[in-house]
C-alpha cells in the first residue's frame, strides 16, 4: 500500500478491481464501510462475477478476466478525451512533458525492439530524449507530439467505449458510468483509492494491471493524497515482510537485486545503480545505493567484508538467468536439475499451477524437507488419497522430511502489514508437540552444514563459513536480536558531519540516513533502518493516538520506510506547498521547512522554489506515466489476451498473449483450445478460509465444508447442471470433480459479439485437514507466469464442464 | 442457558404469577443488524459457534454459501444469502444474519407449556431455560421467525440467547464483537433506533426509497432489529416475515382456551377427587402394569445411541 488501511476513510471513491476486499480481508474493510458511512463515499466494484464487496457497492460492473488493461486503457482515453485529469498535479509531477525518442515506436501490438527469435525487447528506444547537460529534454506547453502525454494520448486512443465493452464484455453504459464516477476524483480536493490483490498480480500481465492504475492514479492526482494511493492488500500474514526482506530468488533485502553473472565486479555491479539525476535539481535518493548495499554486505558477512575484498561481493551468489521462480523450480524439477526442496512455510502442491506437474516434480526429488505448523498436502503428495490426490506411493523415491514448526502466536517477532507496519507480536502459547521454530531448525542446519565443510571441505563454502554469526544462542537465536540486525547499527565511532554528533560503534541507526558505504555502519534492511532503534523496540508501541483523526496514528508500531504511513506524501501538496485537499492536509511548507501529520516524503527544508519533484526514489523526480526499461512488456500497458483465452486479441490478432511471457515447451503443449476448453475459469478465495490453511481448523471447515465451482444459471440450464449437483471441470491440465453452484451473482458478458461464459473456482480444499476432500482448484490452472514476476496466471484460463455423478473412492 | 438472572425476570412461561422483577432497573436492550454494511463474512456465526461452545457437524455444501444449511440445536445464528434481481434489473446480493428475533411479546414464551423453560428478562432478552424445558416443540410453533429447534441428544429447545451471560456482565454479544464492518451493534434500544435513522437517512441518499427499520409491531417490536434496504419487503431478505404473526392457535391457547382449559383441568381434578371419595381409587391390573413396564423400555431402547 502507498497508504493504509484507516486511510481508505478519507476516500471519496473506493474502486474494488482486481480484488475482493470484503471477501478477502474483511477486517481491513470496515474502513471501506468507514468511507461509505462517515465520508459519504461511492463504492465501485469491477469484478467477473458479483462478489461479497460487490454486495455492499454503490455500483458494480462485470468484466471478461484477463481484460482489465483494456477497461484502464479506456477509462485513460476517457480522463485524457474529456479533460478530466489534474493539470497541475500532472504537468508538475509526473513525466508527462518528457519527450521519448523518436525510435520508440508501437505497431501492431509489438513496441520497438522486439526480438521474436528470443521473444523479448531490445529496450534502447524505450528511453527519453537527453539533451546536452545531461538531462532528458521536456516540453512544458505539450506541444511536441512526442511528449509522453501525447504518446499516451495516441496509444489509448484505440480503447473507446466501444472497444472496452468487446473486449471486457462490461456494458458501455455501465463502463461509461464508472469514468464517471472516477473521473469526479480528478477535483483537487478528491480522491479516489485503489483497492487490489491478486485479481490483478496473479495474470500474465499482472505488474501491468497495477501500472494501468497507477497511471490513472497519476493523472487523477491522487497519489500521495489522503485517500488516494495503490493499495495492493497483502494476502499470506507476512508476505509484505517477506518481499520486503528479499526473499526471492533475484532480490536481496530492501528490495536491492542480487547481481547477474554478467556483474563480475562490484563497481560493475554499482555502475548501473548510480541513478543520476535526468532532471536538474532531483532528490534521486537511490543515488545512496551503495551505502544500502556496503551496509548489507556488512550485516551479513561482517569482519568478512572489506573495502579490499569489495565488500565481500564475490560472496554473493549471481543470477545466470533473471529469476529462479517457483514455476522455474518445478520445471527444473520435472527435468532432474533439482533434487533436493526445502519448502518453508509453503504448500506448492496446492498454491502453484498445474497440480499434475507440481507432483510429479515432487516425485523426482532425491528429497524434500517440509517446513509448516500443518500437516500440509505437499508433506504426504507421495500418498495415495484417491482421486483427490492419485499418488502411486510405490513409484516414489523422494525422501519427506515432515519438520512441524511454531505459528505466530507462538513466537515473538514482528510481521509486516498491508500497510508496511512492522508489528511486533509476542508469544501466547507454546507450541504443541514437538513443534519448532523456524529459527531453530534454520539455525541448525546452517550450524551443522558449516560445521560438515569444516571438517571435510567442499566447493566454494567461502559465503557460508564467511556469514557473520554473532547471537546469544547461535542454535536458536532472539527475535529481538534479528531485529536489531536489520535495523542495522554502527561499527565504528562515527561523527555527523553536519551535527557533529558521535555515534559510538555499536550504537543502533536511527535511520538509513546514518548509512555510510565505507564499511562503518551495517544493516541488514535498509528499508527497516530506525525500527528498532537506542529508544528501544519502535515496533511494539501501541498508542493509538491519531492527531487529526485522518487515519495516521504515528506512534503505532512503525512502517517503513522511516516511520511513513503515506509514501510520496510530497505530492499531497501543490507546488507551492499548500495542501490540494485544505481538509485533509497531509504535510505543508509552513515557510521554513515540511510539517505535518506525517513523516515527509522529502527533504523536509527544501524549499518548494527548488522544483525537486515530490517522486525522489525516482531519477526524474516524477511519476512515470512512461516506464522507460523498466517493465517486460512495454513502457505503456498494452491488452494482451491470457495465454488462454477465447477469443483472438481484437486489438492485434497477431499478438494475442503477452508477447514476452516465458513460456516452458511441456506446458505450452500443455495449453487448451477455446473449441476443446469453451468456458473462462477464475479462481479465487473465499471468506470462510484463509488459503489451505482454515480448512484444518474445525470451524472454518463447519461454515465452508465442499469444494465447488460456481456456474452462472444461463450455462448451468444449457448443460442440465442442476443446484447443488455434481460436476466435472476440466482443462487441457487435469479435471475436477465437485459440486455446482448455479448462481445469478455470474453472467454470460457478451465478447466481441458472442456470449462468453465464467467459471468461478474457490481454491481452498484440499485431500488433509478437517473440511471434505477436494481435487484443489490448481489441477486446473497454467504454468505460466507474469513476464516480470512470474506470478502464475490463476486468475483466467479455459476449462469444459459438464454434469457427472460424485467421486467414487 | 442456565438460569442467572432469576431476579430480572418480567416475563415467565407457564406461569400464572407475576415475576417479581426485583431488580427490574435495567435498559431495554437490542440489537442492530445493519444488512446494508454487513459482507456475509460470517464472523458473527464462528463467533456464536466459538462463544456458546458449538460445533455442528461438518456438512456439505448444498448449492449456496449458507453452512450449516439449517438453524439447528447447535447453530443458534445463520447468514442466509438471497440472489435478488431488481427493477431494474440489477443484481443485490442480500445478506441476512438470522436468529432469534428477541420479541418484546415473545409467541415461544406463550406458546410453552414448562413452567419458567422460557423467560424474559427486563432488558427484553428472551431466554431458553434448559433444565425447565421438557423437548415439547410448542416454542417452534409459537415463533413467528421459525427459529427454535429441538436436539435429538437431550430433547431440549435451542436458540440464540443474545450472549445473556455476557449482557449481564456488562459485554456485547460475541457476534457484536466479532463482527469487522461494524453491521451488527448492541446497546439501549432507543439508541439503536437513532443509529438506524442516521443509516436509513444514507440509504435513501444512496437510491434506497424504501430503506427503513424492522422493528415488527405485530411483536410489539424486538429486540434484534434490521436495518434493511426494502424495508417495504422484508421477506427479500430469505424470506424474513413481512409481518410477523404469532400463530392464531398458541394466542387462543394463551388467550381464551386456557382459562377454560385450566377449568377444565381444575373441574376434572374436582371430579377425580369425588370419585375417590364416593367410589374409591383405581385398581390396575397386573397386564396394565406389564404394558407399561414394556412401553417404558421400548423408549428407552429407542433413545440409545
Amino acid at each position: 500500500m502507498t497508504n493504509t488501511w484507516q486511510d481508505i476513510k478519507n476516500a471519496n471513491v473506493v474502486i474494488v478491481m482486481g480484488g475482493n476486499a470484503a471477501e478477502a480481508h474483511p477486517c481491513g474493510f470496515k474502513w471501506v464501510i468507514e468511507a461509505k458511512i462517515e465520508n459519504g463515499a461511492k463504492l465501485v466494484v469491477v469484478d467477473p462475477r458479483f462478489t461479497r464487496t460487490a454486495s455492499v457497492a454503490d455500483y458494480y460492473a462485470p468484466i471478461r478476466p484477463g481484460t482489465d488493461i483494456a477497461f484502464l486503457s479506456g477509462v485513460m482515453h476517457y480522463l485524457l478525451t474529456n479533460d478530466k485529469i489534474q493539470h497541475s498535479y500532472v504537468k508538475n509531477y509526473t513525466n508527462a512533458s518528457l519527450l521519448v525518442k523518436d525510435e520508440f515506436t508501437f505497431t501492431d501490438g509489438l513496441f520497438s525492439g522486439f526480438n521474436d527469435q528470443t521473444h523479448s525487447y531490445d529496450k534502447g528506444s524505450w528511453d527519453y530524449e537527453i539533451g546536452d547537460d545531461g538531462f532528458a529534454k521536456a516540453d512544458d506547453t505539450w506541444q511536441n507530439p512526442r511528449c509522453v502525454i501525447n504518446l499516451l494520448k495516441q496509444h489509448v486512443s484505440r480503447y473507446t467505449p466501444e472497444m472496452v465493452s468487446r473486449i471486457c464484455g462490461t456494458p458501455q453504459d455501465k463502463f461509461l458510468h464508472i469514468c464517471e464516477l472516477i473521473a469526479g476524483t480528478s477535483a483537487p480536493d478528491r480522491a479516489m483509492t485503489s483497492l487490489f490483490a491478486l485479481g490483478w498480480t496473479q495474470h500474465t500481465v499482472g505488474a501491468q494491471n497495477i501500472r494501468a492504475m497507477a497511471m490513472v492514479q497519476l493523472l487523477l492526482g491522487n497519489i500521495g493524497v489522503a485517500g488516494g494511493g495503490m493499495n495492493a492488500l497483502r494476502g499470506h500474514s507476512n508476505i509484505q515482510g517477506l518481499t520486503d526482506i528479499g526473499l526471492l530468488s533475484n532480490q536481496m533485502p530492501g528490495y536491492l537485486n542480487l547481481p547477474t553473472d554478467k556483474e563480475t565486479s562490484f563497481d560493475e555491479y554499482m555502475k548501473t545503480r548510480q541513478f543520476k539525476p535526468l532532471r536538474p535539481g532531483q532528490t534521486s535518493y537511490y543515488q545512496n545505493t551503495k551505502k544500502m548495499t556496503v551496509s548489507l554486505m556488512k550485516a551479513l558477512f561482517g569482519d568478512a567484508a572489506t573495502v579490499d575484498n569489495h565488500w565481500g561481493y564475490d560472496l554473493l551468489p549471481k543470477l545466470d538467468i533473471p529469476l529462479y521462480d517457483i514455476i522455474k523450480a518445478f520445471e527444473m524439477m520435472n527435468n532432474g536439475q533439482m533434487t533436493g526442496y526445502i519448502c518453508q512455510g509453503f504448500n506448492p502442491l496446492q498454491a502453484f499451477p498445474d497440480r499434475g506437474k507440481i507432483r510429479a516434480g515432487l516425485s523426482k526429488l532425491k528429497f524434500l524437507v517440509t517446513m509448516d505448523p500443518l500437516d500440509t498436502e505437499t508433506s504426504r503428495f507421495w500418498q495415495d488419497f484417491g482421486p483427490q490426490n492419485p499418488a502411486r506411493s510405490r513409484e516414489i523415491q523422494t525422501e519427506v522430511f515432515q519438520l512441524p514448526t511454531t505459528c505466530f502466536a507462538e513466537e515473538n517477532g514482528s510481521l509486516v502489514n498491508s500497510a508496511r507496519w512492522l508489528q511486533w507480536h509476542w508469544k501466547a502459547a507454546d507450541a504443541p508437540g514437538i513443534a519448532k521454530s523456524d529459527l531453530w531448525i534454520m539455525s541448525g542446519l546452517f550450524q551443522r552444514l558449516r560445521a560438515l565443510y569444516q571438517k571435510e571441505g567442499g566447493a566454494f563454502p567461502d559465503a557460508l563459513m564467511g556469514m557473520t554469526w554473532k547471537y546469544t544462542d547461535p542454535w536458536e537465536p532472539d527475535p529481538e536480536e534479528l531485529a536489531k540486525e536489520m535495523n542495522g547499527k554502527f561499527l565504528a565511532d562515527v561523527t555527523d558531519p553536519v551535527t557533529q554528533v558521535t555515534s559510538k560503534a555499536g550504537t543502533l541507526l536511527d535511520g538509513f540516513g546514518q548509512l555510510h558505504d565505507d564499511g562503518s555502519t551495517a544493516s541488514g534492511c535498509w528499508i527497516f533502518a530506525g525500527c528498532f532503534t537506542e529508544k528501544g523496540n519502535q515496533m511494539a508501541r501501541r498508542d493509538a493516538t491519531d492527531p487529526r483523526e485522518q487515519g495516521i496514528a504515528p506512534n503505532w508500531a512503525w512502517a517503513w520506510p522511516a516511520n511513513r504511513r503515506i509514501l510520496y506524501n510530497r505530492a499531497s501538496a501543490d507546488p507551492e506547498g499548500k495542501a490540494w485537499n485544505p481538509k485533509k492536509p497531509v504535510v505543508e511548507w509552513n515557510g521554513s521547512k515540511w510539517v505535518g501529520i506525517d513523516v515527509p516524503d522529502y527533504v523536509v527544508t527544501q524549499k518548494p522554489s527548488a522544483n525537486d519533484g515530490p517522486f525522489i526514489m525516482t531519477v526524474e523526480g516524477q511519476g512515470r506515466l512512461f516506464a522507460r526499461n523498466l517493465m517486460a512488456e512495454g513502457p505503456f500497458p498494452e491488452h494482451y489476451e491470457p495465454m488462454e483465452s477465447p477469443v483472438v486479441n481484437v486489438l492485434h490478432p497477431k499478438v494475442g498473449p503477452n508477447p514476452v511471457a516465458r513460456v516452458f515447451d511441456h506446458d505450452r503443449s500443455n495449453f487448451g483450445k477455446p473449441g476443446d476448453f469453451p468456458y473462462v475459469a477464475t479462481t479465487y478465495r473465499l471468506t470462510e478460509h484463509f488459503h489451505y490453511w482454515t480448512k484444518h481448523a474445525l470451524i472454518n471447515a463447519i461454515l465452508q465444508p465442499e469444494e465447488f465451482i460456481e456456474i452462472g444459471e444461463a450455462l448451468a440450464k444449457e448443460k442440465g447442471i442442476d443446484q447443488g449437483g455434481w460436476v466435472k471441470v476440466s482443462s487441457k491440465r487435469g479435471e475436477v470433480v465437485c459440486k455446482a453452484y448455479v448462481t445469478k451473482r455470474i453472467k454470460p458478458l457478451m465478447v466481441d459479439g458472442k456470449a462468453t461464459h465464467v467459471i468461478g473456482c474457490p481454491i481452498h480444499w484440499g485431500f488433509t485437514g478437517q473440511a471434505r476432500k477436494g481435487y484443489g482448484a490448481n489441477t486446473l490452472t497454467p504454468s505460466v507466469g507474469d513476464a516480470n514476476t512470474q506470478t502464475p496466471e490463476f486468475k483466467a484460463f479455459l476449462v469444459n464442464v459438464e454434469k457427472t455423478s460424485a467421486p467414487v473412492g | 442457558m442456565s438460569d442467572m438472572q432469576s431476579q430480572d425476570y418480567v416475563r415467565r412461561s407457564a406461569s400464572t404469577m407475576t415475576p417479581p422483577s426485583a431488580r427490574n432497573v435495567e435498559d431495554q436492550v437490542a440489537k442492530l443488524i445493519d444488512v446494508s454494511r454487513c459482507i456475509g463474512c460470517k464472523a458473527c456465526q464462528a463467533a456464536c459457534m466459538e462463544w456458546n461452545n458449538l460445533r455442528p457437524e461438518i456438512g456439505h455444501f448444498e448449492g449456496s454459501y449458507e453452512n450449516p444449511n439449517d438453524l439447528g440445536p447447535s447453530v443458534w445464528t445463520l447468514m442466509k444469502f438471497n440472489e435478488y434481481e431488481n427493477e431494474q434489473g440489477n443484481l443485490e446480493w442480500l445478506i441476512r444474519k438470522d436468529g432469534c428475533m428477541h420479541c418484546e411479546d415473545p409467541g415461544c414464551l406463550k406458546a410453552c407449556p414448562a413452567p419458567g423453560a422460557i423467560v424474559q428478562y427486563a432488558n427484553g432478552i428472551v431466554d431458553f431455560i434448559s433444565d425447565k424445558c421438557i423437548g415439547c416443540g410448542y416454542c417452534v410453533k409459537g415463533c413467528p421467525f421459525n427459529i427454535p429447534r429441538i436436539s435429538k441428544t437431550d430433547h431440549k429447545s435451542y436458540k440464540c440467547t443474545l450472549c445473556s451471560d455476557r449482557v449481564t456482565v456488562g459485554l456485547e454479544p460475541a457476534c457484536v464483537k466479532a463482527c469487522p464492518t461494524g453491521a451488527i451493534m448492541f446497546g439501549a434500544k432507543t439508541d439503536m433506533q437513532h443509529q438506524a435513522a442516521e443509516r436509513i437517512v444514507d440509504l435513501k441518499a444512496r437510491g434506497f426509497a424504501h430503506a427503513g427499520l424492522y422493528d415488527p409491531p405485530e411483536v410489539q417490536g424486538t429486540h434484534v432489529m434490521y436495518v434493511l434496504h426494502h424495508a417495504d419487503k422484508p421477506s427479500l431478505y430469505s424470506g424474513l416475515p413481512d409481518k410477523p404473526h404469532i400463530s392464531t392457535l398458541v394466542q387462543a391457547w394463551k388467550g381464551l382456551y386456557k382459562p377454560l382449559a385450566v377449568a377444565a383441568v381444575a373441574l376434572a381434578a374436582i371430579g377425580a377427587f369425588f370419585h375417590w371419595i364416593t367410589i374409591g381409587p383405581n385398581e390396575t391390573t397386573e397386564e396394565d402394569e406389564a404394558e407399561a413396564r414394556r412401553e417404558m423400555r421400548e423408549t428407552e431402547e429407542e433413545q440409545a445411541p
